[in-house]
């Protein structure tokens, strides 16, 4: 045992029966000698002994420590972690240069870290990061927006690199297929839209303005409205998964590798396809809501469908029509982008792809709904 | 062609994936990039095809600047590790795709397509199966068709991004050793990814081990396997023993070893290991007085060869020996045996 210069005067040095010796002086505890791994279960006892009922910090003072077993060392740590559960902040001090490296292998001077129980969000922090989301996922849609830009006037000049050949059967896909559910739903809304109006308007004895009722308020507003929703669940969710999983596939990055831009190849064609079919879609779906209005009129309201047909002329202008169709165009727009976007920026396998088809519906119904509301509102200030 | 990449480094956000990596790879060469997960090999090899870009740093081409050529002119096949097919495509169109897709003034006749892909079709033993879907096939069938999708361009680089890992073993075998036969027959430049050690020597010219975004050694099969630089290479290929201590005075004191270290002669210790291979450790009944004592754990009979599973003071050791000498032994667990060391790398400094 050379030396124990270090230890304060009265402390004697280990005996040579004794490899080690640990001596408390209030907050400190001083482990002196050698600390073997033989020796580990009576070095625990002890020191946890004398740190039983510790509070506020505790010093491990080991400048009089030769040598130390691995063994002994993790005790130690072990015991600071204990500690440091405990809200009793330990510290290793003092020790030479070849306890030190025992003491950094154990990473003995990592702070203990306790592990906080996760916390529920609450509900500032959810409304918060929620909000922060939005404005991210707005960014890269426009960001997305700004690349295709450039991609299609990159198109213009070198035709050559888009696809297609891939417009016509996505037309297919998207109107033709679509057709059925458009006419349903949309015979329906005109139906419900008169019937709903029927009961006020014959209390006025005005049983013949259902015809303007229906007509502006289905060729303006909600045949663009309903056709851009179901547009929305079966092209855009369909447009989010496929991409989304030639994404994660890695079939993006083939196309990419063999000379072709995503962007000419698969966003450039869905983008025409839709802008070219839901217009279409829309103007089917106003005769068929006007037809469903005419089945009201007729059944209920004693009106005659030539009556009918000519309340709707006077009353419903062609700029009505367009005004809808125009919307429509851009929902069709709005839809293929958000959709294409999802779609590329999914990651992690079939899930990340669910994920990113549920967020394109969701977030397609945000956009149509903000650009029908803005539309409204310009088309009302310009007097359209 | 030849590859070359200067100070290449990528990060994403914080993570700094590819830090400063510089690499040759010659005309008509094989170099496999090695590496754990999250090693940046992936990375780099994305960066030399053009899929990703370096925030730093240049790839040349044949010394000329890649970053100038968009993709589809750099001439670059690369298959991925989950094939990548184009799943409505049959395997027959999904080869001819790439020539295809061509600009008109330099795409292949309609007869020189079909030939070119009947001829890759044999290269690549699926001749039969032209007409199936990618989805009936097998995995090891479905890679082929990758690779004979990534050929059809005429590539002058050829990426594989840890091409066999989906793959189980005995496939991966057979076509590690079809692409190695390949790669003599085509001798186009080709860079490889794996993280299997045994697929990397056994296949390359010249093994790149990368750990943390960085290029730990670069060297052939048998420089990487003999002469490992770092501790880390000699960890990563191959299981091998440790011994953990310090270095002083001319000597090493690793655990139960003190072996002379003339390199330090100081006074002042260092930290260091000492690393031995299963295959270094030869085990006897009998004593003498340069290696160590320990007592038999577990015997593992793996054919040709036999693993033991040694303990001395905690520490385990694997000691791999042939079936002759095991035989002569004839080791029960509990038994003790007799460690002597063949070699020893010493590496210092902490790990």
């Amino acid at each position: 045992m050379a030396s124990n210069a270090l230890s304060p005067i009265g402390e004697r040095a280990p005996t040579a029966d004794e490899a080690y010796r640990i001596v408390r002086d209030k907050g400190t505890i001083r482990l002196s000698g050698d600390l073997r791994m033989h020796d580990a279960s009576a070095i625990w006892r002890e020191v946890r002994k004398e740190t039983e009922r510790a509070e506020g910090s505790v010093v491990f003072d080991l400048s009089g420590v030769h040598a130390s077993d691995g063994g002994v060392m993790a005790l130690l740590i072990e015991l600071r972690a204990e500690l440091g559960a405990r809200g009793v902040k330990a510290e290793l001090v003092g020790a030479g240069q070849r306890v030190e490296a025992i003491v950094k292998l154990y990473s003995g001077h990592d702070g203990v870290t306790k592990r906080n129980k996760r916390r529920p969000e609450g509900a500032v922090a959810q409304i918060g990061r929620s909000a922060f989301e939005v404005k991210e996922e707005a960014k890269a849609i426009f960001d997305f927006l700004g690349s295709m830009v450039l991609a299609a006037i990159t198109l213009v000049r070198h035709p050559r690199a888009g696809h297609w050949k891939e417009v016509a059967p996505l037309c297919e896909k998207a109107g033709a297929n679509a057709v059925p559910i458009v006419l349903l739903i949309n015979f329906l809304v005109g139906f419900v839209m008169a019937f709903q109006s029927a009961r006020q308007l014959k209390m006025f004895g005005a049983n013949i303005y259902v015809a303007d009722l229906v007509g502006i308020s289905l060729t303006r507003e909600l045949a663009p409205l309903m056709t851009a929703i179901i547009v929305c669940g079966r092209s855009g969710a369909g447009f989010a998964a496929e991409l989304g999983s030639m994404k994660v596939n890695e079939e993006i990055d083939a196309l990419r590798t063999l000379g072709l831009t995503p962007f000419g190849w698969l966003v450039v064609p869905r983008v025409l396809a839709l802008v070219v079919v839901v217009p279409l879609l829309t103007l089917i779906a106003d005769f068929i809501g006007i037809g469903g209005g005419v089945l009201v009129g007729v059944l209920d309201l004693g009106l005659t469908p030539r009556g009918y047909y000519i309340e709707t002329l006077t009353a419903v202008h062609g700029w009505d029509v367009l005004t809808g169709l125009l919307k429509s165009v851009v929902f069709a727009f709005a839809i293929a982008l958000i959709a294409c976007q999802q779609g590329f920026s999914a990651s992690g396998g079939a899930e990340g792809v669910g994920k990113r088809t549920t967020s394109t519906v969701v977030t397609s119904l945000f956009a149509i709904v903000i650009i029908d509301a803005l539309s409204t509102v310009l088309f009302r200030a310009f007097n359209l | 062609m030849s590859i070359e990449c200067k100070g290449i480094r990528k990060t994403f956000g914080d993570f700094v994936a590819v830090n400063d990596v510089s690499l040759q790879v010659g005309n008509g060469e094989l170099v496999a990039l090695l590496g754990p997960s999250g090693s940046g090999k992936t990375t780099l090899l994305r960066i030399i095809a053009g899929l990703d870009s370096a925030d730093q740093g240049q790839v040349l081409f044949d010394g000329e600047d890649a970053a100038a050529r968009d993709l589809g002119a750099r001439g670059v096949g690369f298959v991925f590790q989950h094939y990548a097919l184009f799943r409505h495509m049959s395997v027959f169109e999904n080869i001819a795709f790439g020539m295809r897709v061509r600009p008109r003034s330099i795409r292949p006749s309609e007869r020189q397509i079909r030939d070119r892909v009947s001829s890759l079709l044999s290269l690549v033993h699926l001749s039969p199966l032209a007409d199936r879907l990618p989805s009936e096939l097998s995995g090891g069938q479905r890679q082929r068709v990758a690779l004979a999708r990534a050929l059809a361009v005429e590539p002058k680089v050829l990426l594989l991004d840890e091409p066999f890992g989906a793959l189980d073993a005995n496939v991966r075998q057979e076509l590690r050793r079809w692409l190695r036969d390949l790669h003599d027959q085509l001798n186009v430049t080709s860079v490889l990814v794996t993280h299997d050690q045994q697929e990397a020597l056994e296949v390359a010219d010249r093994v790149v081990v990368m750990n943390r975004g960085k290029v730990e050694q670069v060297g052939t099969p048998d420089q990487v396997c003999d002469n490992p630089a770092t501790p880390f290479v000699m960890s990563f290929i191959g299981s091998v023993n440790v011994f953990r201590g310090r270095v002083e005075r001319g000597r090493a004191h690793l655990g139960p070893l003190t072996v002379p270290y003339p390199e330090h002669p100081g006074a002042q210790p260092e930290p260091a290991a000492g690393y031995v291979r299963p295959h270094e450790l030869d085990v006897e009944r009998h004593g003498s007085n340069d290696g160590i004592w320990a007592t038999v754990k577990r015997i593992k009979r793996m054919g040709a060869v036999v693993r033991l599973e040694l303990v001395h003071g905690g520490d385990v050791l694997e000691v791999e020996t042939t079936r002759e000498r095991y035989d002569a032994l004839r080791p029960a667990p509990g038994d003790q045996l007799y460690v002597r060391l063949r070699t020893l790398r010493v590496f210092v400094g902490a790990s």
